[in-house]
């Protein structure tokens, strides 16, 4: 340490105040701080606005019995679900889309880049459209059977990515999952041929993306997946770091690279196919998300991917909110939404790299 | 000796129909502690495959890579790291991290998984940016730089790496002749004045030949020679290495020795 005191003190350039950079504790702190109080700003607004206005203090008293308290019903029943589902389902892509971009080495991949949405969106064109009562466990038969969807994606896409050797090739990934998705689409489409005009239209509605969960149960199901692919998230952010710069340089800084690719990998997939069994493929969220926040708070994804957890949780309750507001009563499908800030930002950010 | 490799081969696997590339056959070479060694050799001739193996980034296929005499193949990962450092011939982050980011990845293997690196991390990365003459770029985009910045900043994140030996491939390929030297010139400086041991992997010989006191020559996955700089580079290695005639004399302003090409042999 004498060296590195000595040569501190010595220092030959300057520092003004101005420059004198945060240490990377105190921007995590304010960075978790800052997003925080937005994401919790939003998920409690939220759910006060509306095509009807509701009083908080009437749906929150406990002497009106809940079957005459329509403040209430209208809070707990028709909004809340729908915010914390947008929560949950924001966070969850919002974060497997900064997993995949480093992973990838890619800042345009998104969590739908590999097939986990397309195998997803194939499971439940399947059970819309021949039905059958497929249930397991907490999930009912849709959102089960994207599961299996994505599962059988995922399983695929890792299967041709490390067939070659030990570690994972991620240009055969990306490959793999652009072929996936369109292979997938292609059978999305024979599905839907083979299927009568009101099953496409409740199979078309679930392909835009929907918060209108219904109740708590479905999001009751998600969680535990979603939090079990957060806990793995945790860690990741510094090996996340060093794969952007290329796997020989993370591997020579002491990152187990198959290791840290294989956790990127199935966490990430897992938040994906959880979001997207409870509220269909809503697209853009994690490009959008992550890119704003980088814009914000730098690239240091130990930074960048609790932010992205929280801002996309806000994003996508924002999102539902003009999605329920903007044409009241008509609601726009979140997915659209989301698609038309998404679409001009990811074309912005073509044209800024190029 | 410090890093050795004894009897070590290594086989690139291809896809299948495809023949299989040996890379090195039967290398057994020792990297003297505190030397300043450079790997030289035509291209394909394994030089790069050998500082992946030196830095136990690929693991041989037989033999053993071992830091003195312990096997790198046993030492998880980040303990190597804490010991061996890299400079790939060229870094392409995908996003836009400063330099002093950069920087502070190198202390990457020093961290516990959860750990965030602290006030004396920062001291060492800031160190190792004043040492490589970088220091004021350290807000700066490192995607920004030019090439010569880059490398050095590169150079500045191993550092903070605080190795004992540091691998280098190719870094004064693709740099102007004042950049070469500067990069030279720095290499011989952090070689004298922190004893770190340093492997560089070189098409310029006469870089080779101002800065490194041993040599590695290699050929076809093989180390054909290897001893004191003045004893292996001759004309005649010269034109068993890459089928030139060369003239190698010892320049007086320069004050080391100098190698001239002056044909193909026919």
């Amino acid at each position: 340490m004498t060296t590195a005191d000595t040569a501190a003190s010595s220092q030959a350039v300057p520092r003004t105040p101005g420059r004198v950079r945060k240490s990377i504790r105190a921007r995590l702190a304010a960075t978790l701080l800052g997003f925080g109080a937005v994401a919790v700003a939003v998920c409690l607004l939220a759910p006060l606005v509306g095509t009807t206005s509701i009083s908080l203090t009437r749906a929150f008293d406990r002497s009106i019995p809940f079957e005459e308290n329509v403040d209430a019903q209208i809070f707990f029943v028709a909004r809340l679900p729908r915010v914390l589902a947008g929560a949950l389902v924001g966070s969850a892509l919002a974060s497997a889309g900064v997993v995949f971009q480093a992973m990838l080495r890619n800042p345009l991949a998104t969590p739908f880049t590999l097939g986990v949405s397309a195998g997803a969106s194939l499971g439940a064109m399947l059970a819309i459209i021949f039905g059958g009562a497929l249930a397991l466990g907490p999930f009912s038969t849709v959102p089960a059977a994207s599961l299996a969807g994505a599962a059988l994606a995922s399983a695929m896409v890792y299967w041709l990515a490390t067939r070659r050797g030990h570690a994972m090739s991620t240009s055969v990934l990306l490959l793999a999952g652009v072929t996936l998705n369109s292979f997938f689409s292609a059978l999305i489409m024979f599905v839907q041929y083979l299927a009568d005009f009101a099953q496409v239209y409740r199979a078309a509605r679930w392909i835009m993306g929907d918060l209108d969960v219904g109740g708590f149960d479905s999001i009751v199901a998600a969680l535990p997946l979603v939090l079990a692919a957060f806990a793995l998230f945790a860690m990741l952010p510094s090996s996340l770091n060093l794969l952007s710069l290329g796997e020989d340089a993370a591997a020579a800084r002491g990152v187990d690279v198959a290791r840290a690719q294989r956790i990127a990998f199935f966490s990430a997939s897992l938040a994906t196919s959880a979001a997207v069994s409870l509220a269909g493929p809503i697209g853009f969220v994690g490009i959008v998300v992550p890119h704003l926040v980088r814009l914000l708070v730098g690239v240091d994804h130990r930074i960048v991917l609790p932010a992205s957890a929280l801002f996309g949780a806000a994003f996508l309750v924002a999102c539902d909110l003009v999605a329920r507001t903007l044409m009241a009563p008509v609601e726009i499908p979140v997915g659209v939404v989301t698609a038309m800030i998404g679409g001009p930002f990811f074309l912005w950010l073509l044209v800024r790299k190029g | 000796m410090t890093l050795t490799t004894d009897h070590v081969s290594y086989t690139y696997r291809r896809h299948r129909g495809l023949e299989p590339v040996s890379a090195l056959r039967d290398i057994s070479v020792g990297v003297p502690r505190g030397s300043l060694t450079g790997l030289i050799g035509p291209n394909g001739c394994g030089k790069t495959t050998l500082l992946k193996l030196l830095a136990g980034v690929l693991s041989p296929d037989s033999g053993t890579v071992a830091l003195d005499g312990q096997a790198l193949a046993s030492l998880p990962r980040r303990h190597v790291a804490r010991r061996i450092a890299v400079v790939p011939q060229e870094t392409h982050p995908v996003f836009e991290y400063t330099v002093l980011e950069m920087t502070l990845m190198g202390r990457h293997p020093h961290l516990g998984p959860f750990e965030l690196e602290g006030p004396a991390d920062l001291a060492i990365a800031r160190e190792a940016l004043a040492a490589t003459g970088t220091a004021h770029l350290e807000d700066r985009s490192y995607m920004a730089l030019s090439g010569g910045e880059k490398q050095r900043v590169v150079i500045a994140s191993a550092l903070a790496q605080s190795p004992e030996v540091l691998l280098l491939d190719e870094p004064t390929a693709s740099l102007d002749l004042g950049y070469q030297l500067d990069i030279a010139s720095l290499l011989q400086r952090l070689n004298r004045e922190r004893s770190v041991t340093m492997v560089m992997a070189t098409h310029d010989l006469n870089v080779a030949a101002s800065i490194c006191n041993t040599l590695v020559l290699m050929r076809d996955g093989r180390v054909l020679a290897s001893g004191g700089t003045g004893d292996v580079l001759t004309s005649a290695m010269v034109r068993q290495l890459y089928g030139v005639e060369a003239d190698v004399r010892l320049h007086d302003l320069a004050g080391h020795l100098t190698v001239v090409p002056v044909g193909r042999r026919p």
